[in-house]
């Protein structure tokens, strides 16, 4: 498993695309820290590049990547080696390169400019964003052979999780206007890891306090600490439960 | 005339007014002797000590001078000094352990129904309420110094508090610590100038049914909930800067039925709501700096005629939000750093008007939870969406003549 491990993150990170993430986010997180006043409000703007580009970055990079390694698996499904070895060891080695490369771009920036919690969770959070995306990546591109119709999945799960998701809510937020809604919310938020992150993040920012009897409820509920261990228990869950599944497909599959 | 003299010299003889010192080594022990061995015009000096006095009644018009701030404490069940008298001043005195009482508002220095008392450079710690004027006409509260260490509403009292008083000069104290800065109720024709009011745990100035007064190049920073002026007309907000007012319910200034009043060269800077305007009427606000705030201006639709002129708004999450679509308020010439237009004939106004309300802001009014989607993706392309295409947000409520660059302010 190593060995495949060690295999796939070299070839990642020797692949050019990975490196001009690498440099993107680098120069992008450079900028931001530099080109704004306040370090506060450099993260703000990273916050941005946490919830759309990593999350675009990951599912997109991992689809086309196991596609494009459906014959380096045909052979390791050739060799004396369980599926599940090879599906986990692929995971890993995505994820693990996926995770390097954002901490080299933007992780060690955020952490230098704001050494503060809020640095930490936006980090924090970006890496399990990467994680998380790659793992429902390869929950889509399990499921179907055609590349296509694969990648064109990714992208829609991509837009499901930082767009229509929240437009779901506005409109159940309008049609339940006349409830107390704020406590169904904390429940909403967890079936989307972008949300998730994003009130984690923005929890730990001051700026919470303007999100009125809203914010007071959601810090109520994620700023104690069985609230922040709830919310790292289900992030963990959004990794563990695609992964789980693209396993199970996997394992069954004619490949 | 010489009768004139003569008789102003005889009236000057007869009331040669006596130094009374106070001290170990002096004629008296204690403060309530000297007191009230002095006669009106009278200055009575104490010396450096710990003096327990219980309660100190001033009942003549006297000087009451301390040197190098003696202390005057009462122990925790008294008031430190009671003024029942016009023309007393109270000079230089460090006062300590007021009484708290649920009944009875005790201070560190109470002044009743008197006219032209001073009190300056006074040093007033851990006091339930510090200096309170109850019918007080003409006096002067300066340089003094007011901390406590308020836990809760219920058991703390205000800094300076002043109740049906007239005519009063509140100027270059700092008060921190206690439920209310300095409060203001029933106060008329006053003025309250280069005071530094912070950390209170209500507000840092709470006014109200107080008419015609003025408040000039005051600090109130990070109080519990800021500054409130409510029910009252023609007050005057000039030079104020109003600052760090996080919280749930916390506003740089909560305006709240007020008319005719004017609020100019103000900075407010990282307040949840720099100002939150509701039923206010004919007010002007010019010349103000909002930088950092959460909302920069709250106006709700009770509001009319209110101007905004040739205000900065920097680096606000949103300038201006409300509640309803009509709008009975102008803006005009003011900057906004969100601002997109252009300028062709260069007059340094921009071509297209600006429309200051976002449409997250009028949702995120009229149904708070929608807070959860702040900062996210699809809140933005709603707002890039109505600024193309206005639906929601009030069609009336615009910039005209937006400028291009910060006034100088």
């Amino acid at each position: 498993m190593q060995k495949i491990i060690k295999y796939v993150i070299t070839d990642i990170l020797r692949n050019k695309i990975m490196l001009a993430y690498t440099a993107f986010l680098l120069i992008l997180s450079f900028s931001i820290f530099s080109l704004e006043d306040s370090p506060s409000k450099g993260l703000l703007s990273m916050l941005n590049i946490v919830l759309i580009i990593v999350p675009l970055m990951s599912i997109i990079f991992s689809t086309i990547y196991i596609y494009n390694s459906a014959e380096f698996i045909e052979l390791l499904v050739s060799q004396p080696l369980r599926r599940k070895t090879i599906w986990l060891s692929l995971f890993a080695g995505l994820a693990g390169s996926l995770s390097i490369a954002f901490l080299a771009g933007a992780g060690i920036v955020v952490l230098i400019y704001e050494p503060s919690i809020t640095g930490l969770m936006i980090t924090v959070t970006g890496v399990f964003l990467s994680v998380i995306f790659s793992a429902i990546a390869m929950l889509a591109a399990v499921t179907t052979r055609d590349k296509a119709k694969g990648i064109g999945t990714a992208i829609l799960l991509w837009l499901y999780f930082s767009l229509l998701f929240d437009g779901l809510v506005l409109f159940l937020l309008f049609q339940f206007s006349d409830y107390p809604m704020e406590k169904p919310m904390i429940l909403v938020s967890l079936f989307n890891p972008i949300d998730l992150s994003r009130i984690l993040i923005l929890l730990k920012m001051d700026i919470s306090a303007m999100m009125g009897y809203t914010g007071a409820i959601f810090k109520d509920f994620f700023g104690t600490g069985t609230g922040i261990l709830i919310s790292f228990i289900v992030l963990l869950l959004w990794i563990v439960l695609p992964v789980g599944l693209s396993v199970r497909k996997f394992n069954n599959k004619d490949l | 005339m010489k009768i004139l003299t003569l008789i102003f010299c005889c009236c000057y003889l007869g009331s040669f007014a006596r130094i009374l010192k106070v001290g170990r080594q002096q004629p008296y022990a204690s403060v309530t002797a000297a007191v009230a061995a002095a006669d009106n015009g009278d200055t009575v000096i104490v010396e450096k000590g710990v003096y327990f006095e219980k309660n100190l009644v001033i009942g003549k018009s006297i000087v009451l001078k301390g040197i190098d701030h003696p202390v005057l404490d009462a122990e925790k069940k008294y008031e430190n000094i009671s003024v029942r008298s016009n023309g007393v001043t109270i000079d230089g005195f460090l006062l300590q352990h007021t009484g708290v009482s649920s009944i009875v508002d005790f201070a560190a220095i109470k002044i009743y129904n008197s006219r032209n008392v001073t009190v300056i450079n006074n040093i007033i710690n851990d006091a339930f309420f510090g200096i309170y004027s109850q019918y007080g006409i003409h006096c002067l509260i300066k340089n003094n110094t007011l901390s406590a260490k308020a836990k809760n509403e219920q058991e703390s009292g205000n800094g300076i508090h002043c109740w049906k008083s007239d005519s009063m000069q509140i100027i270059a104290n700092t008060i921190s610590g206690h439920r209310d800065g300095i409060y203001f109720e029933f106060v008329t024709h006053s003025v309250i100038w280069r005071n530094n009011s912070f950390h209170n745990i209500r507000y840092g100035l709470h006014f109200m049914f107080s008419n015609e007064d003025a408040y000039i190049s005051n600090i109130f920073e990070n109080n519990g909930a800021g500054v409130a002026v409510m029910f009252s007309k023609g007050v005057k907000m000039f030079n104020n800067y109003f600052k760090e007012n996080w919280g749930d319910a916390a506003y740089g200034i909560l305006l709240k039925e007020i008319n005719d009043s004017y609020i100019e060269n103000n900075h407010f800077e990282k307040n949840t709501s720099a100002i939150y305007a509701e039923g206010a009427n004919r007010i002007l606000m010019k010349k103000n700096v909002f930088k950092n705030n959460g909302w920069a201006v709250k106006i709700q639709a009770s509001c009319s005629e209110v101007t905004l002129e040739e205000n900065n708004f920097l680096e606000n999450t949103f300038d201006i939000g409300t509640n309803g679509s009509l709008v009975l308020n102008r803006f005009n010439k003011n900057y906004w750093d969100k601002y997109e237009g252009y300028d062709l004939n260069k007059d340094g106004e921009g071509d297209i008007p600006y429309r200051p309300v976002s449409l997250y802001s009028m949702i995120a009014e009229k149904n708070p939870p929608v807070m959860i989607l702040f900062r996210s993706f699809i809140t933005s392309l709603m707002d890039k969406t109505e600024k193309v295409i206005p639906s929601l947000t009030p069609e009336n409520l615009k910039d005209d003549h937006p400028l291009m660059k910060p006034l100088p302010l």
